[in-house]
């Protein structure tokens, strides 16, 4: 077991390296940074000020370990936009983020996984069917049209929640139920196809045929072993819904993380862009280990010979 | 009589229309007796062991004139009483040990998960009792594999646990679905011989479904050999070997060759034909397009069972014509 | 030998409507959209670019204040709507095409050297893989867009360059399967030469596979084009594509939601039909799978 998780360590580690280095590397993507960040339109002595001011000068690989070193201890450079460190900003704007992702994650789950476990157990049975339904509506509605039109109906029509902003726990409603709206069907499929398969197992037979009621069949033997693939794919769909979650920002005004890409993007505020891709993809690094490490605390068979 | 059950029925509607996958089997199992289920694939004998457990699907419809086992009637078939019977009465082992193990629990858990449920056991008691099963079944040092997973063990290891956890319950009657099928020919014949002697050890009855008339001959006191859903013949082991009745055994039983007797280099007799469809019902008797004795009384007429012997039947028309 | 099996004897409903009726409708309506795709400038009443400020923010037929012209009314700039949603088929659809062939041959590629030769060429790529699905591809997207320029051309290479990686883990897991069998044995002992082993014979073996990962990236592609359009940095006006002419609506919704609902339900409707079409193609394509 411990061999299993520091080779899957070893492996994330060298992820974030290479993602750092993507990230990093994003910054020149428009040409010449210096130009990027001045505007197209200036004259080449403000680009060459700028150049010398942000080291744009040296070469490349003295700036990258310079900037993996400044990140390592907490400085990921400062905001040309505000004039701020890029972590105070990020700071005051991860909460939102973290919050509709989580929270949306749960609802998801909270939803997804059971209607799969009633759908397979009895397969064409109406709730299968309303299963259906929202697989296939979820993946064919944008999130963010569904968002717009949710604002229109519950937000203006109705008046029920607010139209934008996220003052109060009701602004987070409708984004919330949009974000875990375009979450709920891969989860459940993958939870439905699962459960079918395991119920379908020999070993789920021998535990009918040893008389466990139904109920301890499903929770003890199917369930785990239904579980396995979710669990990876959970992992990911979080990950798309903390990072994602930048349409579903935009369209519902909400002040986080995504927003504030995009904003950046817009500004150039090229310092902030970096350093949010690199969060971002960290976060990924760590869900899918930890996913990893939970799949092989589940199932036996992956931690090598018992 | 362990088990009784007379004109079971099973019907699974498809797309193609109703299969009558058994249609209208006898099966008569006293204590401590050994009865093999014999026939090819797709004959119904795993579903007549899969009905009489009560575990197929719901949209199969079951029926039976009379159904005892255990000593409980259960005629009138309710879900519940026969559950009620399941890994305690009577017990089921399957054909392929790996899969009927489930991957992500010690055996330990699977071996005691029944009993704790059943006769309310403390875990320690249920370990014990599962040690000492897994010892029976010839698991060396048993206390410390309790814990293990099943991906730990081989093949014919497993299928002793998987016996082992059948018979933690002290069932009466033990159905084994295929349970050497999957297994080397000299782990088969291991196993065969472990559930010999468990059988005289704890007085079971044992049904087990085979489609090798070797394993009938290592293990059965009766055989009783299945076609297309119906029984064809019925008979104590030495006489089904001895006299076969029906055309299809003596079919199957010409077909194996004999060293010393079977000529080297001749053909091995096969029965024509292949097996009839099971959608729908069908006149007469359903063996007769591939026999070679069929005549004109074998097409429309109801097929007679006739008694040949002592606890000896064969369902054919020409029988109960030379009987006649 | 018949034999009875559970599997054979009830087939879920799942299965069947998503078999051929789901194909069926799926790609009915597929071929519909890629043929008003295809004969936009006959089919479009007008020029889906052409301004008229006097005829601005016109509702569709089913309003009083309709205009028989704009059959579903005009936006904000005066341009025909209809118009602009024929035209939204071509760019979505062009879009994902464009986006599939590119992230396909990447992806396929790798995934075919990764699965058959195996050892360190596979842990290089499998490597790849792992980091790519640890970027955010949105954000990325955005970012490559924002920096390196606006045109398609741009748009559909950097899609491509991210959305290759469902291909080459597909394509990965199924070369390794086929590498193992017999008769790619039997071609090597022959002689055969690599390259020719790889695409003459392990890859058309691979076809319904990848045909499947072909529908369900194209969904994904057409939304993401369009939610990066809706943000901006996708495709530029006054290009009609439907994500754009959403975030155009959008100031207007109140008034005139038609803006939005229009060009949502030719997305949904798009979307539905490729995801239809899909997963019948997998049903009937693949083993039985419910």
């Amino acid at each position: 077991m411990l061999s299993f998780i520091s080779k899957r360590l070893a492996v994330a580690l060298l992820v974030c390296l290479t993602v750092s280095a993507l990230s990093f590397g994003l910054m020149f993507l428009s040409g010449d940074p210096a130009i990027a960040i001045a505007g197209s339109g200036g004259r080449a002595e403000d680009a060459e000020a700028v150049r010398i001011a942000y080291g744009f000068d040296r070469p490349l690989i003295v700036q990258y370990l310079d900037w993996i070193g400044s990140a390592l201890t907490g400085n990921l450079g400062q905001s040309i936009y505000f004039n701020v460190p890029v972590t105070e900003i990020i700071g005051n704007r991860v909460g939102v983020t973290l919050t509709l992702g989580f929270v949306s994650f749960i609802v998801a789950l909270v939803i997804a996984v059971p209607l799969g476990v009633a759908a397979a157990l009895r397969p064409n049975g109406w709730i299968d069917r309303l299963a259906l339904v929202i697989a296939v509506s979820g993946q064919a509605i944008p999130s963010f049209w569904l968002g717009l039109m949710a604002i229109v109906v519950f937000g203006v029509w109705y008046g029920m929640v607010p139209i934008s902003g996220a003052d109060t726990w009701r602004g987070y409603i409708l984004p919330v139920i949009v974000l875990s709206y375009y979450a709920i069907p891969e989860l459940m499929r993958i939870t439905r196809s699962g459960m079918i398969d395991v119920l379908a197992t020999e070993y789920v037979r021998a535990a009918k045929a040893k008389g466990l009621p139904m109920h301890l069949v499903i929770s003890r033997h199917a369930l785990r072993n239904a579980v396995l693939p979710l669990v990876s794919l959970a992992a990911v769909q979080l990950g798309q819904l903390l990072s994602g979650s930048i349409v579903i920002e935009s369209v519902f005004a909400l002040n986080g993380l995504g927003r504030l890409a995009w904003e950046s993007l817009l500004r150039s505020d090229l310092p902030v862009m970096q350093a949010i891709i690199l969060i971002l993809s960290l976060l990924y690094v760590v869900l899918t280990t930890l996913a990893d490490i939970l799949n092989a605390v589940l199932d036996p068979r992956l931690r090598g010979a018992s | 009589m362990m088990l009784d059950i007379r004109n079971l029925r099973v019907l699974i509607p498809t797309d193609r229309g109703i299969l009558n996958a058994v249609r209208g089997v006898d099966l008569q199992i006293a204590k401590g007796e050994t009865l093999c289920l014999v026939g090819e694939s797709g004959c119904g004998k795993s579903l007549t062991a899969t009905s009489i457990m009560g575990l197929l699907p719901r949209y199969a419809k079951v029926t039976s004139d009379r159904f005892q086992m255990a000593g409980q009637d259960l005629t009138t078939r309710t879900d519940g009483k026969l559950a009620k019977l399941r890994g305690r009465d009577v017990a089921m082992i399957f054909q392929d040990p790996t899969s009927a193990l489930n991957p992500t629990l010690t055996i330990g858990r699977q071996l005691t998960e029944g009993v704790v449920r059943h006769e309310k056991l403390s875990r320690k008691d249920a370990d014990t009792r599962a040690i000492e099963m897994l010892d029976r079944v010839g698991i060396a040092n048993p206390a410390a594999r309790l814990t293990q997973y099943p991906h730990g063990f081989s093949g014919g290891q497993r299928q002793r646990i998987m016996i082992a956890s059948a018979l933690m319950g002290r069932p009466g009657l033990l159905i084994a679905d295929e349970p050497t099928t999957a297994l080397d020919v000299t782990i088969q014949a291991q196993i065969l011989a472990l559930l010999g002697e468990l059988q005289s050890d704890l007085g079971l009855s044992l049904l087990l479904i085979t489609h090798d008339l070797g394993v009938v001959a290592a293990i059965a006191d009766d055989v009783a050999v299945m076609y297309a859903g119906r029984i064809a013949e019925r008979a104590p082991a030495a006489d089904l070997f001895a006299a076969p009745r029906h055309p299809y055994t003596q079919g199957l039983l010409a077909a194996i060759p004999v060293p010393g007797v079977t000529p080297r280099g001749s053909e091995l007799p096969a029965i024509p034909g292949r097996v009839p469809g099971l959608i729908g019902t069908m006149q007469g008797c359903v063996f007769r397009d591939r026999c070679a004795l069929a005549g004109p009384g074998c097409i429309n007429d109801p097929v007679p069972r006739v008694d040949t012997g002592p606890g000896h039947f064969v369902e054919c028309v020409k029988a109960a014509e030379v009987a006649a | 030998m018949s034999e009875v099996t559970m599997e054979t004897a009830r087939p879920s409903l799942w299965r069947k409507m998503r078999g051929n009726t789901g194909a069926l409708i799926g790609g009915t309506l597929l071929a519909g959209i890629i043929l008003i795709a295809l004969l936009a400038p006959l089919l479009a009443p007008h020029d889906p670019i052409a301004q008229d400020l006097t005829r601005r923010l016109l509702p569709p037929f089913w309003h009083d204040r309709s205009v028989p012209e704009h059959l579903l009314g005009t936006d904000h700039l005066g341009r025909d709507y209809l118009s602009r949603l024929i035209y939204g088929a071509r760019v979505s659809l062009g879009v994902g095409l464009g986006v599939i062939l590119v992230s396909g041959a990447i992806g396929i590629t790798l995934g075919l050297l990764a699965g058959y030769f195996g050892g360190w060429i596979d842990m290089v790529i499998s490597f790849a893989i792992t980091t790519r699905l640890s970027l955010p591809i949105v954000l990325v997207a955005l970012a490559a867009v924002a920096l390196g320029g606006a045109s398609l051309i741009t748009l559909i290479t950097v899609l491509g360059l991210l959305l290759w990686d469902r291909f080459a883990v597909v394509t990965r897991a199924a070369a390794q399967s086929l590498r193992h069998q017999e008769f790619i044995m039997g071609l090597r002992a022959i002689g055969a030469s690599r390259t020719r082993i790889l695409f003459l014979e392990i890859l058309p073996n691979m076809r319904a596979t990848i045909l499947v990962v072909v529908s369900l990236e194209v969904a994904n592609v057409i939304l993401l084009e369009a939610a990066l359009s809706f943000l901006g940095l996708g495709v530029r006006p006054p290009t009609p594509s439907w994500g754009l002419m959403i975030s155009e609506g959008r100031d207007n919704i109140l008034f005139d939601p038609w803006l939005i609902a229009l060009p949502g339900s030719a997305l949904c409707l798009l979307v539905l039909a490729v995801n239809l079409f899909g997963d019948g193609l997998r049903d009937i394509t693949g083993p039985a799978r419910k």
